[in-house]
């Protein structure tokens, strides 16, 4: 944790905000990461080093915004800060912090599972990364106005919800047509695994916007 | 110094401890009840500045009234104090925030029923408008002001990290300044009594300070109040910041804020004058009770968010306690003169006695009360207020304030100008020529307080009250609490005990008679 001046009143919360600002950063930039990585899995494989490159750096943001979190949730404890929210502040970086281990947790997957994806899917699943990403990035947004003005997140929600449902429909068809294809069983199986976890991104990010809502609704009133 | 004024002294520092267990929470309670100030990190500050404004402001000038409200005797005031303590302390053990003022005022009702002193209705008036005006106020100066402020900070779109903390450092500053208030205001209610009886001496700091003997005494009295925050005030506190309806810390803030600017725009006489100098319309001063204006801005708050978080049971308790504190306080008051008076045969009043002079009848008629009828009650001697105002009512038409007024004039009340006093005269408080005027009048004797005041106006134009306005409002209150300090100074007792058996014993009481036998 980092040393704090007893004298001032304001350098420990100063500094607060910064690592509540450094770890939403280390979430949007993981989650730039890992839209930057699909393609190079898909085109180089997952052997190449651009790919490494980039799961090595996802991986040092993953544990970066560990440590973060952990500061955060300690300082917010120890300084008995914000007594009304501070509950819904933990959770919701608890939460955040579920997305991060999912982006570093899919990306080890493709790594060492090596899913090989036929290249009639591989613009539904680049679609797929997009729309999931951007329900990230969307819940990102949403989160730092949870912070700052409370007014601005509804409108960052909606954004989520718009992008989880367009992922879901990605979703759907690719199950559908890796099922409809002619590939062996245990590798249909095996597709439709990276599938739903790329789809699970987008479920989580849903899942904090709905509790990030109710947060708003106990901020406002 | 006498043991019994250390019993009696005991007293005003139980009123100290009820004050700061119950008042607390008007400066402190939602600050600890939304949980942004620590009960430990409250009692501490809240204490400090109690102390501070007790000592530096309420003891400032050495010139407070020692006396609780008319009751003239320690005994009396003894009394008055343990039964608004006594009555504030259980109020605080049921969690209730209470105006201890109001106690004292009940206590003094209780006071003036045994004694047969008339009660100022007023008062009571006062205390009515209070229930009903104060939370209203409180209300809906909160509600206004938290609507202002969340669209502020929607506006600002402040972190909320740095919302906390502006908004811990706004609730600590505002609590340290209602303590210093809280200190400063009420040290008088609580120790004022026993400034005559000090048994302090003044004590020299090296060069830096002199602490009087009534700084002393006032240290005694925070301390007391310290102690009443520090071991009682936690139950209060929660019913202010979270019983009645859970406050979030800007709430809290809120609260407070409303608070001081209802006390501050309907109490201010310092405001009232300032605005009438200036030729601007005025606010009507109404009375107000820090308890009573919080409790109303925090359902102010409730009934902004449509009502659906306040509790209206504890409400409902809270009023109760308003109501029953001044009734509770002045039977406790009652019932422990009847005591102390009649089983351990303390003085706890001394008797007053009224007589219509003629001097006293070509005065009323100056001042342009109807006397017409009152000439057969004319050197009849009353041994108690009560006794004089159902003879007037009887004999004749007056209303109720001329019948005040008569009765105030009739008080037989002894003065001696005694030289060896006129070294308590200082500049800080009197004009040299308010001081000139006292001493030109050296070895004379009044028997009432208005031909001392008469003869100091003929002195001199400076003891002279000006036509009450809005403007002079001020400057008549100073000026009243000049000749109140004058006639304390002066006061000496004389036995009335032969005058009395000399008149007609008819218009004695039975009450009256135990206390000269």
């Amino acid at each position: 944790m980092a040393k704090r001046n007893p004298f001032s009143l304001f350098s420990g919360v100063k500094s607060l905000e910064n690592r509540i600002n450094k770890y939403l950063d280390a979430l949007s930039e993981s989650t730039l990461l890992f839209k930057a990585g699909m393609p190079l899995y898909l085109e180089h494989g997952a052997a190449s080093d651009i790919f490494q490159d980039k799961l090595k750096q996802l991986i040092k943001h993953e544990s970066t915004a560990d440590q973060l979190r952990r500061d955060i949730e300690t300082e917010l404890y120890i300084d008995a800060l914000i007594p009304d929210s501070r509950t819904d502040v933990l959770q919701l970086i608890e939460q955040l912090d579920k997305i991060i281990n999912m982006e570093e947790f899919t990306l080890k997957a493709f790594n060492n599972e090596t899913p090989e994806f036929p290249v009639e899917y591989h613009d539904n699943i680049l679609a797929l990364t997009e729309q999931v990403t951007l329900s990230i990035e969307a819940c990102v947004l949403a989160a730092r106005s949870f912070f700052r003005d409370v007014t601005a997140v509804q409108d960052h929600i909606h954004k989520v919800m718009f992008f989880e449902k367009e992922a879901d429909i990605i979703d759907a068809k690719l199950k559908k047509d890796i099922f409809a294809s002619s590939l062996p069983l245990e590798r249909k199986i095996h597709l439709r695994e990276f599938v739903v976890r790329l789809d699970n991104l987008a479920n989580e990010a849903e899942d904090v916007a709905d509790a990030l809502a109710i947060y708003t609704i106990k901020r406002a009133s | 110094m006498e043991i019994i004024v250390l019993v009696f002294l005991s007293s005003g520092l139980f009123l100290g401890w009820s004050l700061g267990a119950n008042d607390a929470a008007n400066v402190f309670g939602t600050a600890v009840g939304s949980r942004m100030i620590k009960f430990s990190t409250a009692a501490l500050v809240c204490s400090v500045f109690v102390i501070l404004g007790a000592v530096i402001s309420g003891a400032g000038a050495a010139h407070t009234l020692g006396k609780l409200g008319a009751i003239n005797a320690i005994g009396g005031s003894f009394v008055a104090a343990f039964a608004a303590a006594a009555t504030v302390m259980w109020m605080t053990k049921l969690g209730l925030p209470v105006s201890t003022s109001q106690a004292v005022v009940g206590a003094i009702i209780g006071w003036n029923i045994f004694t047969g002193s008339v009660t100022d209705m007023n008062a009571l008036t006062k205390i009515l408008l209070t229930w009903v005006a104060c939370p209203i106020l409180g209300g809906v100066f909160a509600a206004l002001l938290y609507k202002l402020t969340v669209a502020l900070i929607n506006k600002s779109k402040v972190h909320i990290l740095s919302l906390d903390n502006y908004t811990r450092i706004g609730l600590l500053a505002a609590g340290a300044f209602g303590s210093y208030a809280l200190g400063a205001n009420n040290i008088a209610n609580v120790m004022g009594v026993f400034i005559s009886s000090s048994p302090f001496v003044d004590l020299r700091v090296g060069d830096l300070f002199t602490l009087t003997s009534i700084q002393q005494l006032f240290l005694l009295g925070g301390l007391a109040i310290a102690v009443g925050v520090y071991t009682y005030s936690k139950g209060v506190m929660m019913t202010v910041g979270g019983g009645i309806l859970p406050l979030t810390p800007v709430g809290a803030w809120v609260v407070v804020l409303a608070q001081s600017i209802v006390l501050f725009l309907f109490a201010s006489a310092d405001l009232e004058h300032l605005l009438a100098s200036a030729g601007l319309p005025t606010i009507p001063l109404v009375p107000v009770s820090s308890s009573q204006a919080v409790v109303g801005a925090v359902i102010g708050i409730g009934m902004l968010k449509g009502g659906k978080g306040i509790k209206w049971t504890v409400l409902g308790r809270i009023s109760s306690g308003w109501v029953s504190t001044p009734i509770i306080s002045a039977l406790i008051s009652f019932m422990m003169l009847f005591f102390l008076q009649n089983i351990f045969q303390q003085t706890v009043y001394k008797p007053i006695h009224f007589q219509m002079t003629q001097e006293v009848l070509a005065q009323a008629e100056k001042k342009g009360l109807d006397t017409t009828g009152l000439h057969e009650l004319q050197d009849k001697l009353y041994t108690s207020a009560t006794l004089l105002q159902k003879a007037l009512q009887k004999q004749s038409k007056l209303d109720y304030t001329a019948q005040i007024k008569l009765l105030d004039l009739s008080e037989i009340i002894h003065y001696q100008i005694n030289p060896k006093k006129f070294k308590t005269l200082t500049e800080d408080f009197f004009s040299p020529g308010q001081i000139a005027a006292v001493k030109a009048l050296a070895n004379k004797s009044y028997d009432r307080a208005w031909k001392l005041s008469n003869a100091l106006e003929e002195q001199s134009p400076e003891w002279k009250l000006k036509k009450a306005t809005t403007v002079n409002k001020l400057f008549n209150k100073h000026l009243k609490h000049q000749i109140a300090i004058i006639m304390q100074t002066f006061e000496i007792e004389v036995d009335m005990q032969d005058q009395v058996l000399k008149h007609d014993t008819k218009e004695i009481t039975l009450s009256a008679l135990t206390i000269f036998n």
